[in-house]
C-alpha cells in the first residue's frame, strides 16, 4: 500500500515564549515492512538545533522555539510504501540488548492490577504468541477506549484500574504484562490509516513483543489486530516517553493550545506501479 | 582489627622501631624540631583552612553540615619505586574501565562472553540506555577518575573502590600541599617531593583534548571549558569554584546556559558563547530535564541532544556510574583481564556478592568478621563493620541483609596500613587510604603523583570517610 501522510502539529501560545525546546521524533525510517519513499518536515516559529539517531535508532530533531512567536507549526509530509507482514517486524537489530526491553519503566511498572489480570488469564503460556493474543483481547475488554480520560503521564496500572484509556494506555498495559512473562516488549508510535477516509483523529500507538523465531511482532490492542499495511511505524521505545512524537519545554508560554491535523491517504496509482515493478518480491513475501 | 595489635603495616616504622627509608629524611627533620613550635604550627594550619574556606564534605554527602575536615600535618610518603608500580596498575585499571564502558554501551561482548551476568546491569539504574550506540568525543567516558587504594603490606596495594562519576576531593590534595609548603617551606628544599600544583593546568589540558566534533578551533582558539555546579548550596561548591578559578574556566549553573544554534551556550555581556567541554558536577539524573528527571532545575534542557549530535563534550560521560557500582566492582579482576588481556596489577579486595546464595551463606556465618556494604551506598553509611559491632548491631544488620541480599556485598576486615598522626603526646599510628586522581584523554592517561590521603583519626578505627570522623594528609611521592 502506498500511504501519503500529512501531519500538522500546531502549538498556539497565550503568552510570550522566552525559551522553548521541542524534541521531535516524527520521521519514519525504512524498515522491515515499510519503505519511506519521500519525507520532509517544515517548521514555522521554530528552528533546527540538533539531529541524531537515538538508542532505538529513532531519528530525533531538537528544535528551539523562536522567542516571542505566537505559534509553532510542525508539518510533516511524505509517502511510505507498506506491505502486510501479519504484524511481524522481524529480527531485532541495533545495539539495544533485548533485556533492556524487559526492564519496567515509570509508565509500564506493573502493580497489583496488572498482575491480577495476568494471573486471571487461563490460556497455554507455552504458546507465547497465542497467549499474547488472548492477553490483548482481555485488555481491550477490561479497558474501554475512551479519549480524554488519560494523558501522557498515565501509567499502565492507573489506566487498568480506571478501566478507561486510549491506544497508548492499552499498549502500556500490554507491555507491562508481557514483561512480567519475560517477553521483551516495546512501544511503537506511528500512523494508522483507519477505514472510512483519509482524515485521522490522532497518531496511533501500539506494542511489539519479541518472540523467538519470529522477532518483533506487533499487537494493536485497541483494534484487536496485528498491524498490517495500513500502519506506519515512526518511533519505538521502552514506553511512550521514549517514542513520543513531541516532548518539550516552553518557558513563558502560558496556556498552550494544541491542534493536530492528520491525514493518511492511499495513493492507489503509485501502488499499482510498484506492484508491477516488484512482482517477484511480492511472491517471496507471500510465501 | 586495630592499630594496637601490631599486625598492621606501619608505613613509617619497621617492626623493630627503626624508620623506613621513605620517611628517613622527614623523620630526621621532625625529630629536630621544637615540639611546642610544631603544636603552634598545627593550630595555625586549622586557621589557614578556615580562612580559605574549605568547609565542604569530601565525599558529596549533601545532608552533612558544613564543617572543616581535620588536616594532619604528618605527610604520607610514597617512594618512587612504589609509585611506579601503582601508576602501572592504575593506568591498566582505568584503561579497562573505559573499554568496559565503551563495550557496555555498544556490543556488550563481556555479557555475550558470559564473564558478566546480565543481572549486574538489568536492575541497575546507573546503566543509562540513552547512551547505547553513542561514542563520546575521543572515546573517553571517564575523564576524571579517583581510584581508592588501601595498603596491607610493603608491596600490597589493593583497590577499595573506583570512583568513575564525579570523584571529589582534589581541592584538598592541592590545599594540603599549599598549606604544608606555607608552614614548612624548608622541608621541600630538603626532600624531593613531586609537585601536584599543576593539576588544574593538566585537568584543563586533558579536558581540552576531548573537544567535540563541533569545535573547529578557528583562528587557533582553544576549546572553551566550563565547570557546571549545582550551585552554592552544594556541599562541594567550594571545590567547583576553586577548580574553575584554577583552570581559568567558567563556573556556570544550569540557568546560565541554553541551547543556541546547536550548541550549549552561556550568556555573556557580548552575547552567547558556545561551550566545548563541560566538566559537570551535577549527577546524570539532573543533567537534562528533557532526557532525565523532568523536575530538575540544575541541568540544561536539550544538552543531551547537543551531546549526541556532537555539539558538546560532557565530562564525565553520562552513564559512567555503572562502572563504579559496588556490584560491578566485584567483577573488576575479570573486567581488567577481559579488556587488557593482562593479569590485574592491582588487586581487588576479596568481595562476596550477597546476591549469590553460596556467598550469602558464608557472609551470614561470618558477619562478626566482615565488613558489609550497601551496593549503591557511599560515604561509609549503612555499612556493618563486624569486628567493632555489638551483638545487637550484628543481629539488626542480619535482618536487613536477609530481607534484601542483592543490596549488599561483603569484604574481609583488612589489616589497613597506618601512618602516624601528630598529637600533643607525640606520634600515633592511624589507618589511611589513598585516592589518586587520574585524567583520561585521547592523549593518554595522566596520574598526578600522590592524591588525597584520608586518615581515620580515632584510635583503631578503620573508617576514613570524612563523614565518619576522618581527616586528610598531604601525600608525597618522592622523586627518583
Amino acid at each position: 500500500m502506498l500511504l501519503t501522510v500529512k501531519h500538522t502539529t500546531r502549538y498556539v501560545f497565550d503568552g510570550k515564549v522566552t525559551h522553548g525546546l521541542q524534541r521531535l521524533r516524527l520521521k519514519p525510517k525504512s524498515t522491515h515492512g515499510q519503505e519511506v519513499v519521500d519525507w520532509r518536515m517544515e517548521l514555522t516559529g521554530a528552528r533546527q538545533e540538533a539531529a541524531y539517531d537515538d538508542q532505538h535508532f529513532n531519528h530525533v530533531d531538537l528544535v528551539s522555539i523562536v522567542p516571542g512567536v505566537p505559534e509553532v507549526v510542525v508539518t510533516c509530509e511524505g509517502t511510505v510504501r507498506t506491505i502486510d507482514n501479519n504484524g511481524i517486524t522481524g529480527p531485532h537489530t541495533g545495539l539495544m540488548p533485548l533485556w533492556c526491553f524487559l526492564r519496567p519503566t515509570p509508565l509500564t511498572r506493573p502493580g497489583a492490577k496488572v498482575r491480577q489480570m495476568l494471573a486471571s488469564i487461563e490460556a497455554d503460556r507455552s504458546d507465547v504468541l497465542g497467549f499474547l493474543h488472548v492477553l490483548s483481547g482481555r485488555i481491550a475488554e477490561q479497558v474501554e477506549y475512551v479519549s480524554g480520560t488519560t494523558d501522557a503521564h498515565t501509567t499502565a496500572e492507573q489506566a487498568l484500574a480506571a478501566g478507561k484509556g486510549v491506544c497508548q494506555d492499552h499498549a502500556h498495559i500490554f507491555i507491562a504484562a508481557g514483561r512480567l512473562m519475560d517477553v521483551p516488549m516495546r512501544y511503537v508510535g506511528g500512523y494508522l490509516r483507519m477505514d472510512g477516509g483519509d482524515e485521522q483523529e490522532a497518531g496511533h500507538g501500539w506494542a511489539e513483543a519479541h518472540i523467538p523465531g519470529l522477532g518483533w511482532v506487533g499487537f494493536d490492542v485497541s483494534n484487536a489486530i496485528c498491524p498490517d499495511e495500513r500502519y506506519i511505524r515512526v518511533a519505538t521505545g521502552c514506553d511512550y516517553g521514549e517514542a513520543a512524537p513531541v516532548t518539550g519545554i516552553a518557558i513563558g508560554a502560558g496556556e498552550t493550545r494544541l491542534d493536530v491535523h492528520l491525514s493518511v491517504g492511499e495513493n492507489k496509482v503509485g501502488a499499482q506501479q510498484q506492484q508491477s515493478a516488484s512482482g517477484g518480491q511480492q511472491q517471496v513475501q507471500g510465501g | 582489627m586495630s592499630a594496637e595489635t601490631g599486625t598492621n603495616f606501619d608505613e613509617m616504622l619497621n617492626a623493630d622501631g627503626s624508620v623506613r627509608p621513605a620517611y628517613a629524611e622527614f623523620r630526621q627533620w621532625f625529630d629536630s624540631q621544637d615540639k611546642g613550635w610544631l603544636r603552634r604550627q598545627d593550630a595555625e594550619a586549622e586557621r589557614f583552612f578556615r580562612r580559605i574556606g574549605i568547609t565542604f564534605n569530601v565525599y558529596g554527602d549533601d545532608a552533612a553540615e558544613e564543617r572543616l575536615i581535620p588536616f594532619d600535618m604528618i605527610p604520607r610518603i610514597i617512594t618512587a619505586r612504589e609509585w611506579r608500580k601503582l601508576t602501572r596498575g592504575i593506568e591498566q585499571r582505568v584503561r579497562a574501565l573505559n573499554a568496559f564502558l565503551q563495550d557496555l554501551y555498544h556490543r556488550q561482548e563481556i555479557i555475550r562472553s558470559g564473564r558478566l551476568p546480565i543481572e549486574a546491569l538489568r536492575n541497575n539504574e546507573a546503566f543509562l540506555s540513552q547512551m547505547i550506540g553513542f561514542t563520546p568525543p575521543g572515546g573517553v567516558y571517564t575523564h576524571i577518575v579517583g581510584i581508592d587504594l588501601v595498603r596491607t603490606g610493603p608491596d600490597d596495594f589493593m583497590v577499595l573502590e573506583d570512583n568513575a562519576r564525579t570523584p571529589s576531593g582534589v581541592s584538598y590534595m592541592l590545599e594540603n600541599r599549599e598549606t604544608m609548603m606555607a608552614m614548612f617551606p624548608e622541608l621541600f628544599t630538603k626532600i624531593p617531593v613531586r609537585p601536584v600544583s599543576d593539576y588544574p593546568r593538566r585537568l584543563a589540558r586533558s579536558l581540552q583534548a576531548c573537544a567535540p566534533p563541533a569545535f573547529k578551533g578557528e583562528g587557533g582558539s582553544r576549546p572553551v571549558v566550563a565547570v557546571l555546579t549545582p550551585g552554592i548550596f552544594n556541599s562541594a561548591y567550594f571545590e567547583h569554584a576553586f577548580l574553575a578559578d584554577q583552570m581559568g574556566a567558567e563556573l556556570v549553573e544550569g540557568n546560565d546556559l541554553r541551547v543556541v544554534d546547536g550548541r550549549v551556550c552561556m550568556r555573556t555581556t557580548t552575547g552567547y558563547k558556545a561551550i566545548d567541554v563541560i566538566y559537570r558536577r551535577v549527577d546524570d539524573d539532573y543533567l537534562d530535564p528533557l532526557s532525565f528527571n523532568p523536575n530538575s532545575q540544575l541541568g540544561i534542557a536539550g544538552i543531551f541532544d547537543v551531546y549526541r549530535s556532537g555539539g558538546i563534550t560532557i565530562a564525565n560521560a553520562p552513564g559512567t556510574g555503572i562502572a563504579d557500582d559496588k556490584a560491578i566492582y566485584s567483577y573488576m579482576p575479570e573486567i581488567v583481564q577481559f579488556y587488557t588481556g593482562e593479569k590485574p596489577i592491582l588487586q581487588n579486595v576479596p568481595t562476596w556478592r550477597c546476591s549469590e546464595a553460596d556467598s550469602l551463606g558464608y557472609v551470614l556465618d561470618n558477619l562478626a568478621d566482615l565488613v558489609v556494604k550497601e551496593v549503591h551506598g557511599s560515604g561509609g553509611y549503612g555499612m556493618l563493620i563486624g569486628p567493632t559491632s555489638s551483638k545487637k548491631e550484628i543481629a539488626d544488620f542480619e535482618v536487613k541483609l536477609r530481607a534484601k541480599p542483592s543490596n549488599y556485598i561483603a569484604q574481609p576486615t583488612l589489616s589497613l596500613s597506618t601512618v602516624p598522626i601528630f598529637q600533643k603526646e607525640g606520634l600515633a599510628p592511624r589507618h589511611v587510604d589513598l585516592r589518586p586522581f587520574v585524567l583520561v584523554s585521547p592523549d593518554g592517561i595522566d596520574i598526578t603523583p600522590g592524591g588525597l590521603t584520608r586518615v581515620a583519626l580515632k584510635k583503631g578505627s578503620l573508617v576514613v570517610n570524612s563523614s565518619q570522623g576522618g581527616g586528610t594528609k598531604d601525600s608525597w611521592v618522592l622523586d627518583e
